[in-house]
């Protein structure tokens, strides 16, 4: 199995006949995603990419079966987008939307509170490059080609970087279960621990790569937690060795403002929690590799 | 986006937080006015940059006349400031800002900022003001008080009066010192703030409650809605590079190192920062293109990485997704036939049609060196430092 996204999951997307939502809707569907439609409000009844159009996500959850979303929706509207897909049942919905703004974050959070465990839409992002089983779907905006298929898991918090360790495992001939780009916000839909502690729980999954970055706390509760709880080995790159404190570094989230929170602290933290750290982003898949001898899991 | 403390406090006064009479001059002659308008027999002459510690290095002087007051405008105007934030170059000091002096009891130290573990807006408070809140949680602990704000139902009074008590605020002071608490927080919550920073808040001998400096920030992603707020921006009081930079979308910071950077995506520009480090180098700038690297987007970057004057070799390096390498590298011949480049160009490319790429690079007329890895590319761009 791969985590969240798998052969047949149902996608529709959300700013379908925009520019942007047009193009990668139609990179999904050339890599053989299974997308069922999409929601643009006020162009519902059209037919788009040959799949409908609907005015409301409700509307397209109750027609398609769909379970699953992505969001192209601009900034200002991105919140609202979001909270409608988790009202509509939707169970997974992966923002790719740079530039919404934090306090609407903490809003939509706030807000998918009211519903129970079971009901609760896990948000992915925002401003993140979506997730990527490979051969089986595709729910992002990445160059799919580079993924091969296999066993490792990754979460990343860039797009590029995630893209870079993707490529250095393929030319060593290593694939990939899932990759998640969980996306460069201060306050993001799931953190590095939720990803991970679903590849703990994945048969395919045999080994964690995280691609973290300087500022928040999330890099290191994801260490606590794997070393409390994880059977599979963790790898981790942080970048941001040589970011200024207290500047922002494109990401709005990269930025260090407490203790833990610099590449050095958070390298620091993860080794005590077990977790064996890419030394240079040049060779995050060699050291996949070699945990995998070390581990004899090749 | 931070504002200047003058800005801050007038935002603060709004939403009914108290402040020391004021005004901002731009001249000495001004000042002195300024200082009549205000009364009383002190004064203290602020200068207004983006930064903090100011009062260390001569940027706030008390004054007991309002010729003194005038004299001070007069030594600071036009002046750099360089303080322990403003890094080496300082800050250019274009306003000042007149107050009355105050009568100070009891200095305070009050912050808001988000929580990212608990993604809620955090109050965090101490007795220890005008002290920064680094120095507080190194020195003093246990005087930090913080709490958590249901965003939803936001801030209520018994969590405004816990705090209050918890800096030993007097019995009869503590609904002055809610009501400021409260104010700080409807601000940082209507305006889209990410940081509010009352440093000190002092209670005076005459029992108010003041905001004696304050600093705030904003959310740069929620500007399209907040006007009011992106209308304060001072650009003078940052890098002009940067300024050029964000003026046209781009994420650039200037570092102090001599190797400039062109780059997809911010995860890859810090990471190839760090190559540059660990072969030996050091970055010039952060410069993050975006995902898309366009060719518009290339012949800016190399515009703005050439009006840097520190840099001395230039390292592009590209993974191209979507967007594939042929077509990248076509950008590259294109900005590179607009704009002439002396130093040393190091490229690597990967991703989507790499061979291709490399092949248009190749078959031009631009000089520069090739590289394969990121290692590669860091290593290469040191190399050419000579």
């Amino acid at each position: 199995m791969s985590i969240i996204i798998h052969k047949n999951t149902k996608i529709l997307v959300q700013g379908f006949t925009g520019k942007i939502g047009s193009f990668h809707a139609e990179e999904m569907i050339k890599y053989g995603s299974n997308v069922v439609g999409g929601v643009t409000p006020g162009k519902g009844g059209m037919t788009h990419l040959n799949l409908p159009v609907f005015n409301t996500v409700k509307e397209a959850v109750d027609q398609t079966g769909a379970s699953t979303s992505i969001l192209f929706v601009p900034p200002a509207f991105a919140a609202d987008s979001a909270m409608e897909a988790a009202d509509a049942g939707i169970k997974t919905c992966v923002a790719i939307t740079d530039g919404i703004p934090s306090h609407d974050m903490v809003k939509i959070k706030r807000y998918m509170r009211r519903y129970p465990k079971d009901k609760k839409m896990g948000l992915v992002g925002p401003n993140c490059a979506g997730i990527i089983s490979p051969g089986k779907s595709m729910l992002g905006i990445m160059p799919g080609h580079i993924y091969k298929e296999g066993k490792i898991g990754i979460v990343s918090r860039s797009g590029t970087l995630g893209y870079e360790a993707a490529q250095q495992l393929k030319d060593l001939e290593i694939g990939v279960s899932t990759s998640v780009g969980i996306g460069g916000d201060p306050i993001n839909g799931s953190s590095f621990r939720d990803i991970i502690e679903k590849f703990e729980n994945d048969d395919e999954t045999i080994a964690v790569l995280m691609i973290g970055e300087i500022g928040g706390p999330q890099e290191v509760e994801a260490g606590k937690f794997a070393k409390e709880n994880m059977s599979k080995p963790v790898i981790a790159y942080i970048a941001g060795l040589t970011a200024p404190k207290g500047r922002v570094m494109g990401h709005a989230g990269a930025i260090v403002s407490a203790y833990g929170e610099s590449a050095i602290e958070k390298v620091e933290l993860l080794k005590e929690c077990g977790v064996t750290i890419s030394k240079n982003p040049s060779v995050m898949g060699e050291t996949v590799k070699k945990v995998l001898v070390e581990n004899n899991l090749n | 986006m931070d504002i200047h403390e003058y800005q801050a406090k007038k935002i603060l006064s709004d939403f009914g937080v108290k402040i020391p009479t004021g005004g901002i001059v731009y001249s000495p002659e001004n000042a002195e006015n300024k200082a009549r308008e205000i009364g009383g027999s002190k004064w203290v002459v602020k200068a207004q940059v983006h930064s903090g510690a100011r009062g260390k290095v001569g940027g706030i002087i008390i004054c007991n006349s309002p010729l003194e007051v005038a004299d001070a405008t007069d030594k600071l105007l036009g002046k750099k400031l360089i303080t322990n934030q403003t890094g080496p170059e300082g800050k250019i000091i274009n306003r000042i800002y007149i107050e009355e002096a105050t009568d100070i009891k009891h200095e305070l130290y009050l912050g808001l900022v988000f929580d990212r573990s608990s993604e809620s807006i955090m109050v965090v408070a101490s007795t220890e003001g005008g002290m920064s809140v680094e120095e507080i949680s190194k020195e003093k602990p246990e005087t930090i008080i913080r709490s958590k704000i249901e965003v939803a139902v936001g801030i209520q009074q018994f969590q405004a009066r816990e705090i209050a008590f918890g800096l030993g605020i007097e019995s009869k002071l503590i609904s002055r010192a809610a009501n400021t608490i409260i104010g700080c927080y409807k601000a940082f919550s209507e305006l889209d703030a990410t940081m509010v920073e009352v440093n000190p808040l002092v209670v005076s001998h005459q029992d108010e409650i003041l905001a004696l400096d304050c600093k705030m920030s904003f959310d740069n992603n929620a500007m399209f809605r907040r006007d009011e707020i992106a209308e304060l921006r001072d650009k003078t009081q940052e890098n002009s590079n940067e300024v050029y930079a964000s003026d046209r979308g781009m994420n650039y910071v200037s570092l102090d190192g001599n190797i400039g950077n062109i780059i997809n995506g911010a995860g890859l520009a810090m990471a190839s920062m760090d190559m540059i480090k660990l072969a030996g180098g050091e970055p010039a700038n952060f410069l993050d293109v975006g995902g898309g690297a366009t060719p518009e987007k290339i012949v800016k970057a190399f515009k703005l990485i050439s009006m840097d004057t520190k840099v001395k070799v230039i390292l592009v390096n590209i993974f191209a997704g979507i967007n594939r390498c042929d077509w990248v590298a076509e950008g590259i011949v294109q900005a590179l036939s607009k704009i002439e480049i002396k130093h040393p160009l190091v490229i690597r490319l990967a991703g989507t049609n790499v061979e291709k790429g490399n092949e248009i690079l190749k078959k031009s007329n631009i000089n520069y060196i090739e590289a394969s890895t990121l290692e590669d590319a860091a290593n290469k761009a040191v190399k050419a430092l000579g």
